[in-house]
């Protein structure tokens, strides 16, 4: 990747704690991430390991019981991590920093016209007119797919469906020209064609419009067609991190080899589908050595001991687990994922015709 | 100061009612609960399949599960909205059969109409040569309860917020007595929390303590408690990550090979579906379009909405997904002003829906894809 790009937002040594119940969780664990302008990143990972938390710390919407207790997240030179009222947030949240959520359901407010939620955010961070904030959500409804603008902008949220809300919501994050657009799951409430147009106009606005996006999922087929970058979450950290061909094609943690085999896709019929054993450690006690080597087949004795560092693959790509230490056995990746590309061609070439 | 003593008293004199409540409750329960079984056991009697039936039933010459020309429609007067349009449906016995197809296509309300949350405007729907749509009598909703089961599309939604694990997930056995005493019912619910992969000890927890995953597997132990004999699983795994996916999916399987469930599974992620189903049935806009069995289905797709919809599917491969093309489907090319179409069988077991014209262009389409395999 091109060395000159310039980093939009970079995490440092981050650590997020919870207090549930009297009790402290370790929800990100000392996690640093450059994020690239201009790039598409996806976070992946089970549920529960983070990857939602982590966007949250720079979106400021942590949620109360949970706090910063570590590290540095630079964006246009200031650190986020020290912001604390709301009234900080807002001139980033939203205005520089947007996000689209998973359920376009719950993120509209049902009892206000779509066209005055677009407006509303116009006039809030770019302090327009409402008439001229009115002309920009026309367009911003036109551009992302709505026909019928002028009248639908008086519409109410029930009056569409599924994945034209998601479109609103979609044309709301980008009202405000952010530099960061966060789409944290924003096509599984939604049905496959709509998934597929859906991603295919985030796409087409990043072009146009040239924002980040950081894509949060557990679908690895949106990962494939969206991400030029994919991290690997596992237990509040990442694991792995690199181009999205090396992820696919050569992957190395353990834990990123048991992600990709579980994919349906792979499976024979009348075979079981591949589970990864086991269940994430719970993040409340101190997690000793790879936090991943309880349900890892491949796990070594440092393992239980030591906590691996990062170890670089390529340029790009960097994974932290102990396999790629040099005095580490070699191992090769799961059968069921090797010479993915193929596999996958072969068995769902009806798709070409 | 007077008044501070007094509210300890009534407080201590509360926890003693209280607690005299409970022992009573817990004295009785037990009676309670046994005359009430008896109860239920003999009007359950009432209901006998025939075993000449069920012999055909578990040799698949008869459907366990049949709908016949099913018609629901939403609204009334001028607003009447078709949901499901004339749906005929075959399901045999440990099978799993898929509807696909995209939301407001009336795949959902398909599966609430088998387990009665929708009645039929017109048709039927058989189970095991049973009559269980229009008006049933208590039993018989009963039995249909006890042997059809649901599983939820959304775990957040469908579990009482306010109500612990424990409650929850024998709910269904404590409405129909299916333990004989507190000590097997909590036996059966532990089971069936750890059959689905958790933990004895959540049972006393409250459902926003758990992650999606968790949840739906919650919904999945509170239907299979039943054991229940047909589960309509509505999306079941829609809202689930990839690694848990698979574990739902073979939680599902490994109940059909030990207990031979049969699935009505409702999805719109044909990736998915392809490896899970024997058969899938291509429903849009309430009608079904195409059905065959699943590797037919995927190698012969003729209708137009089929052809779509195995175009969006994501793969999960970098060079193919970012090189596929999306094929819109447009409903506008048929012409169905002079002739109907209808469901016809173009192969053995593969039907699709399209008039006498469309037919014969279907035909040389599936033709043409033979001779170029060949």
């Amino acid at each position: 990747m091109d060395k000159e790009r310039k980093v939009v937002l970079s995490l440092k040594n981050l650590e997020v704690k919870f207090n549930v119940r009297a009790r402290i969780l370790r929800a990100i664990r000392n996690v640093s991430l450059d994020i690239y302008e201009g790039q598409s990143i996806a976070i992946v990972g089970e549920s529960g390991s983070g990857k939602s938390v982590l966007t949250k710390t720079f979106t400021g919407m942590l949620e109360e019981n949970g706090r910063i207790t570590n590290g540095e997240i630079w964006f246009e030179g200031q650190d986020l991590a020290k912001l604390q009222t709301n009234k900080e947030w807002q001139s980033i949240r939203g205005n520089k920093i947007a996000t689209v959520f998973q359920d376009p359901m719950t993120s509209l407010n049902p009892i206000k016209t779509i066209g005055s939620q677009i407006s509303e955010v116009i006039m809030l961070h770019q302090g327009k007119s409402p008439s001229e904030a009115k002309e920009i959500a026309i367009n911003l409804i036109k551009r992302v797919g709505i026909a019928n603008a002028q009248k639908r902008f008086y519409d109410y949220p029930f009056q569409y469906s599924g994945g034209m809300r998601q479109r609103i919501v979609i044309a709301i994050a980008l009202a405000c020209l952010p530099k960061i657009l966060v789409c944290d799951e924003p096509t599984t409430a939604l049905d496959v064609t709509i998934q597929a147009q859906i991603i295919d106009l985030i796409k087409d606005l990043q072009k146009e419009y040239g924002f980040t996006t950081i894509y949060i999922t557990h679908d690895l087929g949106v990962v494939a067609n969206v991400a030029d970058t994919v991290a690997v979450m596992y237990a509040g950290q990442i694991v792995e991190i690199g181009t999205v061909e090396e992820i696919f094609y050569n992957p190395k943690h353990p834990y990123t080899w048991a992600l990709l085999s579980s994919m349906p896709q792979l499976s024979e019929r009348g075979t079981e589908l591949y589970t990864i054993h086991g269940t994430p450690p719970s993040l409340y006690n101190e997690v000793k050595g790879d936090a991943f080597a309880p349900r890892n087949p491949y796990a070594m004795k440092i393992d239980f001991v030591e906590e691996p560092p990062f170890f670089k693959v390529s340029e790009t790509h960097y994974a932290k687990t102990w396999l790629l230490d040099p005095r580490a056995p070699k191992v090769e990746p799961p059968k069921a994922i090797q010479n993915l590309h193929k596999k996958l061609s072969s068995k769902l070439g009806v798709n070409d015709r | 100061m007077i008044k501070k003593v007094f509210m300890r008293l009534i407080y201590f004199v509360k926890n003693d009612v209280r607690y005299f409540f409970k022992k009573i409750n817990s004295m009785f329960r037990n009676k309670i609960d046994q005359y009430q079984r008896a109860k239920l056991q003999l009007e359950d009697a009432k209901i006998q399949i025939d075993p000449e039936l069920e012999r055909k039933i578990d040799n698949k010459e008869l459907p366990i599960l049949s709908l016949k020309n099913v018609t629901i429609t939403f609204g009334s007067g001028k607003k009447v909205f078709k949901a499901v349009d004339d749906v005929s449906l075959d399901i045999y016995k440990g099978e799993t059969f898929s509807l696909v197809g995209e939301s407001g296509s009336g795949k959902t309300t398909i599966g609430k109409a088998i387990v009665r949350i929708n009645p039929l405007t017109s048709g039927e729907i058989i189970y095991k040569g049973r009559r269980i749509s229009g008006k049933l009598s208590k039993y018989e909703d009963r039995f249909v309860i006890r042997n059809i089961q649901m599983i939820f599309q959304d775990p957040a939604a469908s579990l009482n917020e306010r109500a612990t694990i424990d409650y929850i997930v024998s709910e269904g056995i404590y409405n129909f007595k299916l333990y004989e005493n507190e000590k097997e019912r909590v036996r059966k619910t532990e089971e069936a929390l750890i059959s689905v992969g958790l933990l004895p000890e959540h049972l006393t927890r409250y459902p926003h303590e758990f992650s999606g995953g968790q949840r739906q597997r919650i919904g999945i132990a509170r239907s299979i408690i039943m054991e229940p004999q047909f589960i309509v699983a509505d999306e079941p795994i829609s809202a689930l990550d990839v690694s848990i996916r698979a574990q739902v999916l073979n939680l599902l399987k490994k109940f059909q090979i030990e207990r031979g469930i049969t699935y009505l599974f409702i999805a719109h992620d044909l990736s998915v579906v392809r490896f899970i189903s024997d058969r899938i049935g291509v429903i849009y806009k309430g009608k079904i379009v195409e059905l065959a069995e699943s590797e037919e289905l995927f190698s012969y797709p003729l209708h137009p909405y089929t052809i779509s919809l195995m175009s969006a599917i994501p793969i999960p491969d970098p060079i193919l997904e970012k090189n596929k093309k999306l094929i819109v489907y447009d409903p506008s090319i048929h012409d169905y002003s002079e002739e109907k179409p209808r469901l016809r069988e173009i192969r053995k077991g593969h039907f699709i829906l399209a008039n006498s014209k469309e037919f014969i262009e279907y035909q040389k389409k599936l033709e043409s894809i033979n001779t170029n395999q060949a």
